[in-house]
């Protein structure tokens, strides 16, 4: 049994320390909003937060994370209301949207490091991939989410 | 769902603290979560799941209307990131003239459309279908509802139905002024029948169509209730990792259960293979972690029966012997082409290749099944319940109408979610697990491993050119490297080959994709050949966005641009010049009109700096089977760094949208899906076969484009037809591998004939 706070919740979990956070999340937990897709870090798909920081949650072993604070696409805000959240909606961003979670959790984590980011922040963050080439909506769905936390 | 209860309580323990550290066993998320999110999105994250109550009335098969108003629209077709979902409501909305905001959507049932005589006319998405076939049905649908609606009230009132008009799902009586809603006639119309069906609204009529509709399924796709095959949970389940026979068509040897059988949460080992099953191992276990490490520690020996040795350089070998033999099949003989070959001064000859491409969905293969002694279950995200319905009754060994396949969201298709593969797969392995559930996952690797790729292909053009630099005559010769399987498969699909070649003998029946956009060229050629050889391989293919054409656009639209280069003319003027000249062609002044629209937005023909180029390609994705096309022109800017890296700056798309588009939105999206997936296929992809089998496995060695490479995107749509266009799913993407080879010859004289692009070393001075 080890111990994971995931989503300001706390869950004692019955699994191998080696086990990667994503599948406890999925598959132990039951949130499926992050996603399974390259198993190597490679993508980005399984992004969730540690301690606010992004990581790929597939290559990392949940003994790493014990008594961290594991933030998912599910507990990012209540009733989906944080600003990439709302400016996702408005710019139709997702496509087939499998990528979307993790692209938002990405998102997030830079907004909240760098509350105006420029493209260049962008590019350089937010290397998540998507397969339906949703990258100009989602650069300009970032900035939009700025200008809503700026107002909030 | 009591009888999987029996599972061992340990393999599913969760306690949750902060609910008071009670037990919670591994079951799907509450019913009330999904149809929050559903409040707003105006669908379920479980899109299978019908948003219906019982106090609804079902109207007709495709209408259910709430006493409050609310209509509920059954979607036949799969939402995966084309807003299929929002057009196809749009559509019956249009004639069924409610009110836009009271709309959801649900799924239609796939049992019910096999019980019901094919209630649902068509349940497969594939070659840009959903709007050229389902527009007149479900346009036809929302009328008759509408119809029996207004029937109702007019025998409520005891008025003529001349009397009443509707708008926003309020029917009123024109010479009283009373009201009456939907909802409160629909339990009436349910039970009218109309003496004849109403006409559907001409383009020219629409409202509600034309506009940009926001996509009814986004807002599940930004808090994660968006649920994906991947996704499903049930009672009970049980998880498996699978290994495929690594060389196609190879066997199971052996395998070692013993060695994993006792480790954690392993439940069993089983073997599958089968009719269209690639043969091989299954481990089934309480959690998919637990399945796969079991699945890798696992020793298997396989039999890699006659194609252990094959690999593309030896299938691209095999396709340039054939490009000399003589005994071909014809498509289009005009003139003497031989003879005007033989004699001319001025010939210009090239050799394309490309290779196997894999579709890469983010959402890695898998399906959910159960199956009883008396019912199967699916759940998966397929572009062709249909047909996976009727596969999954195959290996069953059920008939049809006992299969309940529940359509989930798919994670990216691109023709790949439409072979059943999946499923197949998953029934062979759950029906060896006594009833319980399985959901079975592919890795990645798997994913890339076990494709059904774009199909390789080589060809051969020759032309003559006369003194004024136009081709007086072309020898075109295509050599395809299919599946055995796949042409006849598509044609099937297609509902059958039309020999509808212009002059000439019709392709064999299968060979229709290794033909299309070549055929009936709208540039002028008086003399012209073009023929067909067909090779088989033992690798799997099927159809990749745009199917057979995308090949056969690259090889054309290149050498095109090699001819105006050889007769020193401008690419654009050169194209424009040959479609003026010919007579025959219906198409010629549309094709001008959207080939003129992309060279006036990008300026085309200004001064650019050294190492930067625009190239041009134009086309129109006409069927063989069918009137349809769509015309397309596209220009790519391109740098190329004196080290030869490549940056794709821009691409500017002119596509017709005939005299709508159902939504503008959902259409622009499917401009930049196909370029993004168009640019990664022609600057670094490639399948390639060695021993048998694929040797790319992930993003690493088989990369999608990334946010960095994304170039500005522009965006014109030109009314150039009258009639509907065929589509815009797959009829962009043909236009962009020309395109950027084009401009990157235009940026440096090195001339690309085979893709990948990154194969080739594109440095200058």
């Amino acid at each position: 049994m080890i111990s994971l706070k995931v989503n300001r919740k706390t869950y004692s979990v019955d699994v191998e320390p080696e086990t990667p956070l994503l599948w406890v999340i999925r598959d132990t937990i039951g949130l499926t909003g992050t996603k399974f897709s390259c198993g190597k870090a490679l993508c980005g798909a399984c992004t969730v937060h540690v301690n606010g920081k992004p990581v790929r949650s597939c290559v990392l072993p949940a003994s790493q994370v014990v008594g961290e604070e594991i933030t998912t696409i599910e507990g990012l805000s209540p009733n989906a209301q944080h600003p990439a959240q709302i400016a996702w909606r408005e710019g139709d961003v997702p496509e087939c949207g499998y990528c979307q979670s993790g692209q938002i959790m990405a998102a997030a984590a830079l907004l909240s490091n760098k509350p105006n980011p420029t493209d260049a922040d962008i590019e350089r963050e937010i290397t998540n991939l998507c397969r339906c080439g949703t990258y100009l909506r989602i650069r300009q769905a970032i900035h939009r989410a700025a200008q809503i936390a700026a107002k909030a | 769902m009591s009888m999987h209860r029996e599972i061992n309580r340990r393999e599913f323990i969760v306690t949750t603290a902060a609910m008071g550290g009670g037990l919670a066993l591994g079951l799907s998320f509450p019913k009330s979560d999904a149809r929050r999110t559903a409040d707003v999105a105006k669908i379920s994250g479980r899109p299978w799941e019908s948003l219906t109550s019982k106090t609804d009335i079902e109207v007709s098969p495709w209408v259910v209307i709430a006493p409050d108003d609310t209509v509920t629209i059954r979607i036949g077709q799969s939402e995966m990131g084309q807003g299929v979902i929002t057009s196809c409501a749009k559509m019956l909305a249009e004639e069924l003239e409610c009110d836009w905001s009271k709309v959801r959507a649900e799924y239609v049932s796939v049992n019910r459309h096999f019980r019901e005589n094919k209630v649902y006319k068509r349940l497969n998405t594939t070659s840009s279908s959903s709007v050229r076939l389902g527009r007149p049905y479900l346009q036809q649908a929302g009328a008759s509802a509408r119809e029996r609606l207004m029937a109702a009230a007019a025998q409520t009132w005891s008025a003529p139905r001349a009397e009443l008009t509707v708008k926003d799902g309020v029917i009123t009586h024109k010479p009283t002024g009373r009201t009456l809603r939907y909802g409160q006639v629909a339990q009436k119309a349910a039970a009218i029948k109309l003496a004849a069906e109403p006409a559907i609204k001409t383009p020219d009529q629409y409202t509600l169509m034309k506009k940009p509709t926001k996509l009814l399924d986004a807002p599940l796709k930004v808090d994660g209730s968006a649920t994906y095959g991947i996704d499903v949970r049930l009672p009970g389940m049980l998880y498996a990792a699978v290994k495929a026979s690594p060389v196609f068509k190879g066997k199971v040897k052996s395998y070692d259960a013993g060695a994993v059988k006792n480790r954690l949460g392993v439940h069993s080992v089983v073997e599958f293979s089968g009719e269209e099953i690639e043969a091989g191992v299954a481990v089934v276990a309480d959690s998919y972690w637990h399945a796969r490490t079991a699945l890798d520690a696992m020793p298997i020996e396989w039999d890699e029966g006659s194609h252990g040795s094959d690999n593309s350089e030896g299938f691209f070998q095999m396709s340039r012997a054939v490009l000399d033999e003589p005994s071909v099949k014809v498509v289009t003989k005009l003139g003497d082409p031989e003879a005007v070959l033989k004699n001319a001064p001025q010939v210009v000859e090239a050799v394309y290749e490309v290779p196997y491409l894999d579709h890469t969905v983010m959402e890695p293969f898998n399906c959910t099944a159960q199956v009883t002694a008396d019912r199967v279950e699916i759940w998966v995200g397929s572009q062709d319940p249909e047909n996976a319905t009727v596969d999954a009754a195959k290996v069953a060994g059920v008939p049809v109408e006992k299969v309940y396949l529940h359509n989930c969201f798919l994670g990216g298709g691109f023709g790949r979610r439409g072979n059943q593969d999946d499923v197949r797969q998953a029934v062979a392995i759950a029906k060896q697990l006594d009833g319980r559930p399985v959901k079975v996952i592919w890795t990645r690797e798997e994913t890339t491993r076990h494709g059904y790729y774009r199909p390789m292909r080589v060809s051969r053009f020759r032309a003559a050119l006369g003194p004024d630099g136009l081709p007086l005559a072309w020898h075109t010769r295509v050599v395809g490297m299919d599946e055995d399987v796949f042409g006849a498969k598509l044609v099937a699909a297609e509902g059958g080959l039309a020999s509808q070649t212009r002059n000439g003998g019709a392709p064999e029946p299968g060979d229709e994709q290794l033909i299309r956009g070549l055929h009936q060229l709208p540039y002028q050629v008086p003399n012209q050949l073009f023929d067909y050889h067909l090779r088989k391989t033992h690798v799997p293919t099927g159809p990749w966005t745009s199917v057979g054409r995308s090949q056969n656009e690259f090889f054309l639209e290149t050498f095109v641009d090699e001819l105006a280069h050889a007769a020193g003319k401008d690419p654009y003027q050169y194209r424009h010049t040959l479609l003026q000249a010919n007579p025959y062609s219906r198409f010629s002044k549309s094709w001008i009109q959207v080939l003129s629209a992309v060279a006036e937005k990008t300026d085309w023909g200004r001064q650019l700096p050294a190492g930067t180029g625009m190239g041009i390609a134009i086309g129109d994705s006409r069927r063989l089977s069918r009137k349809e096309f769509t015309i397309c022109a596209t220009v790519a800017t391109v740098s190329v760094s004196k080290k030869g890296e490549v940056r794709v700056e821009r691409v500017d798309v002119a596509m017709d949208t005939g005299p709508f588009l159902v939504n503008p939105l959902a259409a622009e999206r499917q401009v930049e899906m196909q370029v993004a997936m168009g640019l990664a296929a022609t600057l670094r992809q490639e399948i390639t076969i060695e021993k048998g089998r694929v040797v790319q496995s992930n993003f690493d060695d088989y990369p999608i484009l990334r946010a960095t490479e994304m170039p500005e995107i522009g965006i014109n749509w030109v009314r150039a037809t009258d009639d509907p266009i065929a589509g815009i799913g797959e009829e962009i993407i043909g236009w962009v591998a020309p395109a950027v080879c084009n401009a990157i010859f235009a940026a440096t004289g090195k001339r690309i004939r085979s893709l990948p692009v990154k194969n080739h070393d594109l440095s200058w001075i």
